[in-house]
């Protein structure tokens, strides 16, 4: 019965992802015709890591547009774009990344394929699990400094990093202009690498990017304490037989709280508890004694 | 005793970061800083793309 309902919510989940990702980048022409849209919702961001120069990107992506802000000729506090992305946080946390990112959905997919799985070891993990934090604060820092020092800075996270806008953007674009194609030199090159390289690691480790190297995954951490989206765990059902541990696919040890930055609220969790004591929603109530509290 | 503070707090820290982010995104209008992002993604990045 159990997994009869874990396959029934998994493909759910799988639903929101791909219904996401059409909603991002529904403009099918642009793929066809190898154009970026031009549209007026493209003055708001996406909530996800979605590179604007997808064909068929309907919006902006929001890193872009903070660097852009950050780093541009006219250089200033970002405002609009930091306003969306703390609205984003405060409302869905991390479930931003479990259920709406289309780069999340491609980890995912990468990591049914049957290769050999690996688990990281702890040792690893824990202090890798930080790079993102840095990831975000240069991503933030090296537009200002640039700005400051040169009068205006590169989106370096998207020139040097993104494999989203690798996928998203740089491939297809390639594919359908030869005179791109003809301008691609080390730079792209190198990005296919890193590209390639995260895509190797989600087959075998799930979802590396988001763990160890998403600067929007690392912004939306600092919101999953008191986002409105959440998973809450009830300790006087919670038998502590690990399974919901086991399936996690960001290696959260949900027995010690469901409130830190790695939980991305895809739900993967609650149907294995054979307790029925996880819940997730819009500020589900934490029953039992919750972590830390003396027993 | 300790959940019903943690749950205000969380209350709390929710609405002063809900009113936060609305009032930046106020703001931002206000300052039209909607345009300069549009004006970035309606444009083909190279830098994202791996060519600028």
């Amino acid at each position: 019965m159990s997994g009869v309902h874990r396959n029934r919510i998994i493909s759910a989940q799988r639903i929101v992802q791909l219904v996401a990702a059409a909603a991002f980048n529904g403009y099918a022409l642009g793929f066809q015709k190898g154009k970026i849209f031009t549209g007026g919702t493209k003055a708001v961001c996406v909530p996800v890591l979605n590179c604007y120069s997808c064909p068929g990107a309907l919006g902006a992506c929001p890193i872009g547009a903070l660097q852009t802000a950050l780093g541009g000729v006219k250089s200033h506090f970002p405002f609009y774009v930091l306003g969306l992305l703390m609205l984003f946080g405060v409302v869905l946390g991390r479930a931003v990344c479990g259920l709406l990112c289309p780069f999340g959905l491609v980890q995912d997919l990468l990591h049914k394929l049957p290769v050999p799985k690996a688990a990281v070891p702890r040792r690893i993990d824990r202090p890798a699990r930080y790079l993102k934090y840095g990831v975000l604060l240069l991503t933030i820092l090296l537009p200002v400094l640039a700005a400051a020092g040169t009068g205006v800075g590169s989106p370096y996270f998207c020139q040097y990093l993104c494999p989203a806008g690798t996928l998203e953007g740089g491939i297809p674009l390639l594919l359908a202009d030869p005179v791109l194609r003809g301008l691609a030199g080390w730079l792209f090159r190198w990005k296919a690498l890193v590209l390639a390289a995260v895509l190797a690691a989600a087959a075998v480790i799930h979802r590396p990017f988001c763990r160890y190297l998403c600067p929007l995954g690392a912004f939306y951490a600092l919101f999953n304490r008191f986002s409105f989206y959440r998973l809450s765990l009830d300790t006087d059902k919670c038998v502590g037989c690990g399974r919901c541990e086991r399936v996690c696919p960001m290696a959260v040890e949900v027995t010690k709280g469901l409130d830190g930055g790695e939980c991305i609220r895809c739900g993967a969790c609650r149907p294995v508890c054979p307790t029925g004591a996880i819940d997730i929603g819009f500020s589900p109530e934490p029953k039992g004694r919750q972590t830390g509290e003396a027993r | 005793m300790r959940s019903a503070l943690r749950a205000r707090n969380k209350l709390l820290l929710r609405a002063a970061a809900l009113a936060l982010a609305l009032a930046f995104i106020g703001i931002g209008l206000a300052r039209q800083e909607q345009l300069e992002v549009l004006g970035k993604a309606v444009k083909i990045c190279l830098e994202c793309i791996g060519i600028g």
